[in-house]
């Protein structure tokens, strides 16, 4: 056989290998694909009924024996009032049939704890309304709210459900009397943390991850674009400056977690910085993001053309005037860029600050950085532990807030770079 | 006087020593302005720095000792009896000291001396405070007094404020020597005082690994519970997992999107394996318990197997997931890295494409793509969120993936979160598994970059 | 007035003189042919030697420059005259490798003293680059740097007045006039190079470099630089490297022919091109030079 009958002979084996060699390459790219899809639709599927939430009409007699008995509408009397036992009360008269205590404890489960604090709230805000009957809608219970969207199935048997024939059949009334409806869960976006699935929010993790982002930014910024400056314009070529370099791209690698110990040993235990605090986790993300910062940063400063170096030295520029008047203006936007990146990477983050302390459980909004705080990711880890059904997609739609805020940063940073990318 | 009024006061200095360093320029310069060697506003920058610099030195320095100064005075004027307490006791002591400062005053049922001790500290705080601001006012004052003294035509102003901006923009670039340093001392410091209690070896070598057994204050650690062999061992089968899936997944997809994909699925599909990248890992973590864990028990179950809810293999395969794109971006470099001329080369010799990236390509690429699977073996080890939200605590040594293993940095977090008792040796064996995996992803780590390093040096 | 007998008025140091700039054993410093030394010079140059690394550039270089003159330096590519010219406002200390040795005095003031204030040594010795490097900021700003960081106006009116006159010396005002807050980098090649020529003419130095100003240029942008020149030597001193023979011949009174880091032959233009002496210097002039 001459070479040309070889090669063809062994040709349709050579282009099955070829067919299959890039069928694997192609499936490698859609089973990953698969996965993106996969997880998305899980979590959206999953989060998607937190946005709406069961509501319950309740008809509540203000009285004022009982928020205002000597009439005098002190402040201090209005807020300590027992509006828990006028809610009690309006539910029994809903219900006049029930009796008992079990079954009044179950009727009075049907309505949030979160009614008292409404009636309080309102109060409050317009003390007029004392000795008037109103219609509220307050939050019902969570797990009323779960049944609702069928994740309590009504058809099992009655032993293993949460919610027992009693309660389902009031449900069955208040929806026939038009007192039950889904609405907008705007407490998910205004409220704390809390115990009760549907008085958690979203809104105290988000102010915590404000400020952790606030104190990185503010921090890693500065000393990210310095770093880069210096060692991009002013460092000699030597060991030292080797050493520098090898450790920024090590630090780059370093696990998040073994930030966490360095925060906790040091910003905690040696400074006695207060643990939970988002000044912490703030430094300990900065540590984190500086080598990202840096490294776009010089990347930047980089691919300004030296020429422009040469036109303001040979003006008589100094070296620090070169770059505060012509480098650093043109290397901004893609500084901007590697720190918006940095940024997501520190809201996406959670490890290190598990070891500062910042999974505590926090009702209270943050009113500063130096306040006990949590962050949207670990919030999500808070939920995630939680064995109520009801935040399963609660957790679910705190991380697509938080893939929303990620998915805006991003966007900002390829919208920055589209607009100043610049072409010597 | 507050803190803020005290800050615009040091505010205030600044801006006057700048104009009075400027003013002082023009004087010196009489009518011959051009005499001066710098701008003006150069002699104002000077004094004004030399007015900032001193006072904000101080005042970090204060702050940051005054704590332990007012603490020991404090504790030394203790009854001797108070003083004599164990370490723990005494601290105990002091919070509760600093808390009744910190709440303005001696608790009522509060023992004579401990009042005593209260006001003590009170006043030494006050004292402090006044001290501080006067010592950094006067230090702002002197700084910049010496500064503007040396104001003279022929002074080098410019030279010597950039000279200080060059050294401010130095100590930005040694942070990052600060954080390694940091790290290393912050674990080795507590990781020393963990194998005083448990050996080493017993530590490297010992095959259980109970720590909740050693909480209580008295029993010392040294109970043999702390053999961190499962946890290795767990950490090593996760990641196994994870880089069957990540790597083969991974790789393909950068060979066919560097080699056989047109420029527009290019386009769509390499952002979209980014996103893979920039999703939180804590939402892996929660896709893995919620979704890919119940997933595999309801298969295993079918298929008559017992997977654990916790299973080594649901934990590796989120993680494998997160990986993939970490994998295939640096492959994609490093196969892009590959000169075309040595494609040319063999498809000249009439071989497929395939056989072109088998023969030719993968073998010049693979010391590029070894090291980046280093990196990435060095990230699954590290990696927190995922393991342990998906991965259990219980500390099995066992090869199989379908049980629940548990891993170093779960360990480290489920020692670390929550109430802690610091020197317990719980506590500090945190630390030095922290030591462990510090080590370990920095020597894979170093060999990665070097290795990359090396192969890129080799085509440019 | 530099028409004296070409003698060599410099003299070759004895080999115990040549100082610790040249190692035992290097090859034997090439006598410049010609006069380097002028009657009233500016900037003098001794001994300049400028390495980067181990490779020699610039090997024992003498020459003055006079007031008021343009001086042309020619030679083959790689010879060293844009690392002789970078010398001359030290530009090469920004090359971290390169070691300049040697003494170059402007008006008598050592440069590369330490007591010499680099940036004040480039206000007053401005350069021209071989590609046009406008700031890319309006015309306005980029005229304006120069005046800005030196402190040179007091006010926006005499800012303004700086501008328009370099501008107008540069031979650019009729063109921009209209246009001054537009980009520079929006220029023409020609017009981007007389930009750069109006911002260095506005720290108003006393001596101009410009390394191959014309070589990114069409005729027609060069002949306009050429003119440029002429005028601008009535009051500066201009040091130019070229490649194009006519252009030495025709903006320059003086020539210096480097060759391999040495310079080999100065002299008048004229002299120069007509009757080179240097064995060199002739077969380059005459295009035998590979
Ligand atoms: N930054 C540098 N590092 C190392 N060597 C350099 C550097 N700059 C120049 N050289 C070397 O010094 C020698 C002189 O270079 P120079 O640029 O001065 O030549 P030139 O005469 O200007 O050439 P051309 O006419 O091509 O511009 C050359 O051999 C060059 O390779
Ligand atoms: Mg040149």
């Amino acid at each position: 056989m001459d070479t040309a009958e070889k090669v063809r002979a062994g040709l349709g084996k050579r282009y099955a290998a070829e067919r299959r060699f890039r069928l694997f390459g192609m499936g490698a790219i859609v089973v990953a694909l698969c996965f993106l899809v996969f997880l998305f639709a899980s979590i959206i599927g999953n989060g998607y009924t937190a946005f709406q939430q069961t509501f319950i009409k309740i008809t509540v007699h203000l009285e004022s024996e009982v928020i205002d008995p000597r009439g005098q509408r002190d402040l201090h009397k209005l807020r300590t009032a027992d509006y828990g036992a006028l809610v009690k009360k309006s539910l029994r008269a809903q219900f006049p049939e029930v009796s008992g205590r079990r079954d009044k404890r179950k009727l009075y489960g049907m309505v949030s704890n979160g009614a008292a604090f409404d009636l309080q709230a309102m109060v409050m805000r317009d003390p007029d309304l004392i000795g008037k009957v109103l219609d509220v809608w307050v939050a019902a219970d969570d797990d009323i709210d779960m049944l609702m969207k069928g994740h309590i199935d009504r058809g099992r048997p009655e032993a293993e459900r949460r919610l027992k024939d009693l309660e389902v059949g009031w449900i069955d009334r208040l929806i026939a009397d038009q007192r039950l409806e889904m609405r907008f869960n705007s407490a998910f976006f205004t409220a704390g943390d809390s115990r009760e699935p549907e008085l958690a929010g979203i809104w105290g993790a988000a102010v915590g991850s404000f400020y952790t982002l606030l104190v990185t930014l503010l921090l890693s910024f500065p000393i990210g674009v310095g770093a880069a400056v210096y060692l991009e314009e002013f460092a000699p070529r030597n060991r030292w400056t080797d050493i520098i370099e090898v450790n920024i791209n090590n630090l780059a690698a370093v696990p998040s977690i073994v930030f966490g110990l360095l925060g906790l040993a040091v910003f905690i235990n040696f400074f006695s910085l207060p643990r939970s605090a988002p000044v912490v986790g703030g430094l300990v993300l900065t540590l984190m993001t500086l080598p990202t910062i840096i490294i776009a940063s010089r990347a930047a400063l980089k691919s300004v053309p030296p020429s422009i170096r040469d036109a303001a030295l040979g003006m008589g520029a100094s070296k620090m005037q070169m770059v505060a008047h012509h480098v650093l203006p043109l290397a901004l936007p893609g500084m901007l860029t590697g720190t918006i990146i940095g940024m997501a990477q520190a809201l996406g983050e959670s490890a290190p600050l598990l070891m500062i302390g910042m999974v505590a459980f926090i009702v209270d909004i943050p009113g500063g950085p130096f306040d006990p705080a949590t962050v949207l990711p670990v919030q999500v880890y808070l939920w995630a532990d939680s064995p109520e059904r009801a935040f399963v997609e609660r957790t679910s739609a705190a991380i697509m807030v938080l893939l929303g805020f990620l998915a805006l940063m991003n966007t900002l940073a390829v919208f920055l770079r589209k607009k100043f990318e610049r072409r010597w | 006087m507050t803190t803020p009024m005290l800050a615009l006061v040091l505010l205030m200095l600044i801006v006057a020593a700048f104009e009075a360093g400027r003013r002082r320029a023009f004087h010196v310069a009489g009518n011959e302005f051009r005499s001066l060697h710098s701008r003006p506003r150069y002699y104002g920058s000077y004094t004004a720095l030399w007015c900032i610099i001193p006072a904000l030195l101080l005042l970090v320095l204060w702050l940051s000792l005054k704590e332990w100064v007012i603490t020991s005075l404090v504790i030394a004027e203790l009854p001797a009896a108070l003083r004599s307490q164990s370490p723990g006791q005494l601290d105990l002591l002091v919070n509760d000291i600093r808390n009744q400062v910190a709440t303005g005053g001696a608790a009522a049922d509060a023992l004579p001396a401990v009042a005593i001790a209260v006001d003590r500290y009170r006043d030494l705080q006050w004292l402090s405070y006044t001290a501080m601001w006067v010592a950094v006012l006067s230090a702002g004052i002197v700084g910049a007094g010496l500064a503007w003294r040396r104001i003279a035509p022929q002074f080098w102003a410019r030279n010597r404020v950039e000279g200080i901006y060059k050294g401010l923009l130095l100590v930005c670039s040694t942070i990052a020597i600060f954080t390694t340093v940091g790290i290393v001392l912050s674990v080795l410091f507590e990781s020393i005082r963990f194998f005083n209690a448990v050996p080493v070896l017993d530590f490297l070598t010992g095959l259980e690994w109970s720590p909740q057994t050693a909480i209580r204050s008295d029993q010392v650690g040294s109970s043999g519970s702390f053999g961190a062999v499962p946890l290795f061992a767990g950490t090593l089968l996760v990641s196994f997992v994870a880089m069957m899936v990540a790597a083969p997944v991974g790789l393909m997809s950068a060979i066919y999107l560097s080699e056989y994909a047109s420029s527009r699925v290019r386009a769509t599909a390499k952002p979209m394996l980014e996103i893979l990248a920039g999703i939180p890992t804590v939402v892996y973590g929660y896709f893995a318990a919620l979704t890919v864990a119940p997933m595999l028990r309801d298969t295993g179950a079918v298929l008559g197997l017992s997977v654990s809810s916790e299973s080594a293999l649901a934990a590796g395969l989120v993680m494998g997931i997160m990986i993939i794109p970490f994998v295939s971006s640096l492959s994609d470099d490093v196969i892009n890295a590959v000169p075309q001329a040595m494609r040319d080369g063999s498809y000249a010799l009439g071989a497929t494409q395939s056989e072109t990236v088998r023969r030719v390509i993968l073998p010049a690429a693979l010391p590029g793509i070894v090291g980046g699977l280093l990196l990435a073996i060095s990230r699954a080890i590290g990696e927190t969120m995922i393991v342990v939200m998906a991965a259990g605590l219980s500390a099995n040594l066992t090869a199989n993936p379908l049980e629940s293993v548990t891993t170093v940095t779960v360990q480290i977090v489920t020692l670390l979160v929550g109430d802690q008792e610091f020197d317990s040796p719980k506590t500090l064996a945190a630390f030095a598994l922290g030591l462990v995996l510090f080590l370990v992803t920095l020597l894979l780590n170093v060999i990665a970059l070097h290795v990359v390093r090396r192969y890129r040096e080799q085509y440019e | 007035m530099l028409d004296q007998a070409d003698t060599i008025a410099m003299d070759v140091p004895p080999e115990a003189d040549s100082g610790p700039t040249r190692a035992a054993g290097e090859e034997k410093k090439i006598k410049t042919t010609g006069r380097v030394t002028v009657n009233k010079p500016i900037i003098t140059a001794r001994d300049v030697n400028v390495r980067y690394g181990d490779k020699h550039a610039i090997k024992d270089v003498d020459i003055d420059i006079a007031y008021n003159e343009v001086l042309a330096m020619i030679g083959p590519s790689g010879c060293g005259k844009s690392t002789f010219l970078r010398c001359l406002n030290r530009m090469n200390d920004t090359v971290d490798i390169a070691r300049v040795t040697g003494r170059i005095e402007l008006e008598g003031h050592d440069i590369y003293d330490r007591k010499t204030d680099v940036v004040t040594l480039r206000a007053r010795v401005g350069m021209v680059f071989q590609k046009p490097n406008p700031f890319p900021k309006s015309i306005y700003e980029n005229v304006a740097y120069g005046p800005r960081i030196h402190g040179l106006a007091r006010n926006q009116v005499e800012l303004d007045e700086i501008v328009q006159t370099s501008l107008r010396k540069a031979g650019l005002w009729e063109e921009v006039n209209d246009r001054l807050e537009q980009p520079g980098t929006g220029l023409s090649g020609g017009q981007q190079q007389r930009l750069c020529i109006a911002r260095t003419i506005a720290v108003s130095p006393d001596v101009i470099l410009m390394d191959e100003p014309c070589s990114a240029l069409d005729p027609i942008a060069t002949a306009k630089i050429e003119e440029l020149m002429d005028e601008l030597k009535e009051n500066y001193s201009i040091v130019i490297v070229t490649h194009s023979m006519q252009q030495a011949a025709r903006v320059s009174q003086r020539t210096a022919y480097f060759h391999l880091g040495d310079l080999i032959e100065v002299g008048e233009t004229e002299r120069i091109f007509t009757n080179p002496r240097h064995k060199l210097t002739e077969d380059y002039l005459t295009g035998r030079f590979g």
